[in-house]
């Protein structure tokens, strides 16, 4: 099956003589919910400007599904809807106008537009906002109305860059229910985002770029499983003085109620709980430090940091 | 995209042309019948009436045909160069370069937008004037042809303004410095025949002038110019900048990293 992404080679050089991508290659296969993480100025959003063609490549191919965008753009685009980083609609424009104007755009006939201009502000809860200036929605809705508006011509691959920054923790979480819809209902997803919660939940694929380069291409699970160790924080009942020592862990003591302890792989919880039972330290709650993913980007975009040097 | 795609993306461009500034019509509109009014005041009535006919219409008949197509020229121009550089501010120029909507469209949208609102101004300012002086009508297809062609041409500068435009700033200079003076020494308020013979000369590169007085043939039947040397000069004028506007945006100048 032909993928509804695949990047070979892809090199990408500004005018002033920064690089931002070496000679990249991904597959993202049709049907996938995919990660594009990377820290700040890795090259993702020159990637999905490549890919969306408001970039123009340096050297290499993208296809998307099949389509060259060298010798099939209209093709290409057309498959595409595009979620980018900054707020890039008319802010005069009414709310429903912005979707059916995009619509036109790719040639869908007025009266569809707007029936499908209608269906999505309903399911994004804009509805009632259809009247309204862009420029008067708040943050949270005009992320909402850019996924509306990037769904307006019912693309095969939905890109989104960072979609949900800035989004309170309820929307974001309808926001995630949503994506997760479309992509069940077979709309293939490419996700950058800075909330690594956001790619352990919805992702089954992931790319970590730095630098320009990949440094992990590689399946979610997979790559969860190559955690050696995580941080456990322990909110204690009773306080402690020093850290205790732990047979079989390494702990420290963050405040006299909070212990981080180390878990490695072989380890379990429950030789955990049977160390700590022996030395008298009882635990209120537990949670794990940080979010798996973010230990694993922080340790690779690191260890890539240590090759680059 | 097939011809009925293309043709729903053309009429999108140009519906969210025509709408944005018949939204503003306080901005867009409103101002040029101002104008041309407080024209008609001082130039035409009060001083007007001081000076003797013009080729043997009135002074106030015979600025008409220049103050309707200067109202034109503005507005075309002013129309595609602000809209189009707003929407690269905004960055909601890349609505379009996402979708499969090819360029030479986005290109005539925006045209469709300056030629509507340079009708739509030249159509109120002609209401204005026909309150100050009835307009004769000597041909009407040498008129609107000359009207359109000028609206075309001045839009497509628009266009080219705004593709290079990095700035509010460039968007002004061009409109200041160059549009206006020009437009003031084409021959709207005077016959280049008034001139000296080396300012008639000069005036003769001036572009401007060939519109104005190809226009002034379609309503009063007179010119400075050979009509035929006008209709060349506009109609190559937009042929050269039409293809230079399609190469700006098929590199993507100022729009495309």
């Amino acid at each position: 099956m032909v993928s509804a992404l695949s990047i070979q080679q892809l090199g990408k050089t500004y005018k002033n003589g920064v690089t931002a991508l070496h000679g990249i290659d991904l597959e993202v296969a049709q049907g996938d919910f995919f990660a594009l993480l990377g820290p700040n100025g890795a090259g993702k959003s020159t990637t999905i400007g490549i890919a969306s063609s408001l970039v123009n490549k340096t050297s290499g191919k993208v296809k998307v599904f099949g389509h060259d965008l060298d010798t099939e753009l209209a093709a290409a685009k057309a498959c595409i809807g595009l979620v980018p980083q900054e707020f890039n609609f008319n802010v005069f424009e009414p709310v429903e106008e912005v979707l059916v104007n995009q619509a036109g755009y790719y040639g869908v006939p007025r009266r569809l537009a707007f029936e499908r201009a209608e269906r999505y502000l309903n399911q994004l809860g804009l509805w009632d906002k259809r009247h309204e200036q862009s420029r008067n929605l708040s943050g949270g809705m005009k992320r909402r109305l850019m996924i509306a508006r990037a769904l307006v011509h019912e693309p095969r691959l939905l890109i989104l860059d960072e979609p949900t920054a800035g989004v309170d923790i309820e929307i974001r979480h309808s926001m995630w229910n949503f994506l997760a819809e479309i992509n069940k209902a077979g709309v293939t997803i490419i996700l950058t985002t800075h909330y690594l919660e956001e790619a352990e939940r919805l992702c089954r694929n992931i790319a970590i770029i730095d630098h320009g380069r990949i440094v992990e291409n590689t399946n979610m699970r997979k790559l969860l499983s190559q955690m050696d160790t995580y941080t456990l924080a322990l909110d204690l009942s009773q306080p402690l003085a020093t850290a205790p020592t732990l047979p079989g862990f390494v702990s420290h003591l963050v405040d006299d109620h909070t212990l981080e302890v180390e878990i490695t792989r072989n380890a379990s919880i429950n030789d955990l709980f049977a160390v700590l039972s022996t030395k008298n330290i009882a635990v209120v709650s537990l949670r794990n430090k940080t979010n798996r993913l973010e230990e694993l980007f922080i340790r690779l975009v690191g260890n890539n940091k240590g090759n680059a040097a | 995209m097939n011809a009925r795609g293309q043709y729903i993306a053309f009429r999108a461009i140009l519906v969210k042309e025509v709408l944005r500034f018949t939204r503003i019509w306080v901005q867009t509109v409103l101002p040029p019948m101002i104008t041309t009014a407080l024209y008609f005041v001082i130039f035409g009535r009060l001083i007007g009436s001081q000076i003797g006919d013009v080729h043997g219409f009135q002074y106030m008949q015979y600025i008409v045909p220049g103050l309707i197509l200067m109202s034109v020229i503005t507005n075309s121009y002013a129309n595609v160069v602000s809209s189009f550089y707003s929407a690269k501010f905004q960055h909601n120029i890349e609505e379009m370069l996402v979708a499969p909507v090819p360029n030479y469209l986005i290109m005539l949208g925006f045209l469709g937008g300056g030629l509507a609102r340079g009708m739509a101004v030249g159509f109120a300012v002609t209401l204005v004037a026909l309150l100050f002086t009835p307009i004769p009508l000597y041909n009407l297809w040498v008129a609107i042809s000359v009207l359109i062609l000028t609206s075309i041409l001045f839009s497509l500068g628009g266009l080219i303004n705004a593709i290079y435009a990095k700035s509010f700033d460039h968007i002004s200079i061009v409109p200041t410095f160059v549009l206006t003076p020009l437009t003031y020494l084409g021959g709207v308020f005077y016959s280049v025949a008034m001139l000296p013979p080396f300012w008639q000369d000069v005036s003769l590169v001036n572009p401007i002038l060939y519109m104005v007085n190809a226009f002034r043939y379609g309503l009063l039947g007179v010119t400075d110019v050979h009509l035929g040397v006008a209709y060349l000069a506009i109609i190559g004028f937009i042929a050269g900048l039409f293809m230079f506007a399609l190469y700006l945006l098929n590199r993507g100048h100022g729009i495309r990293t």
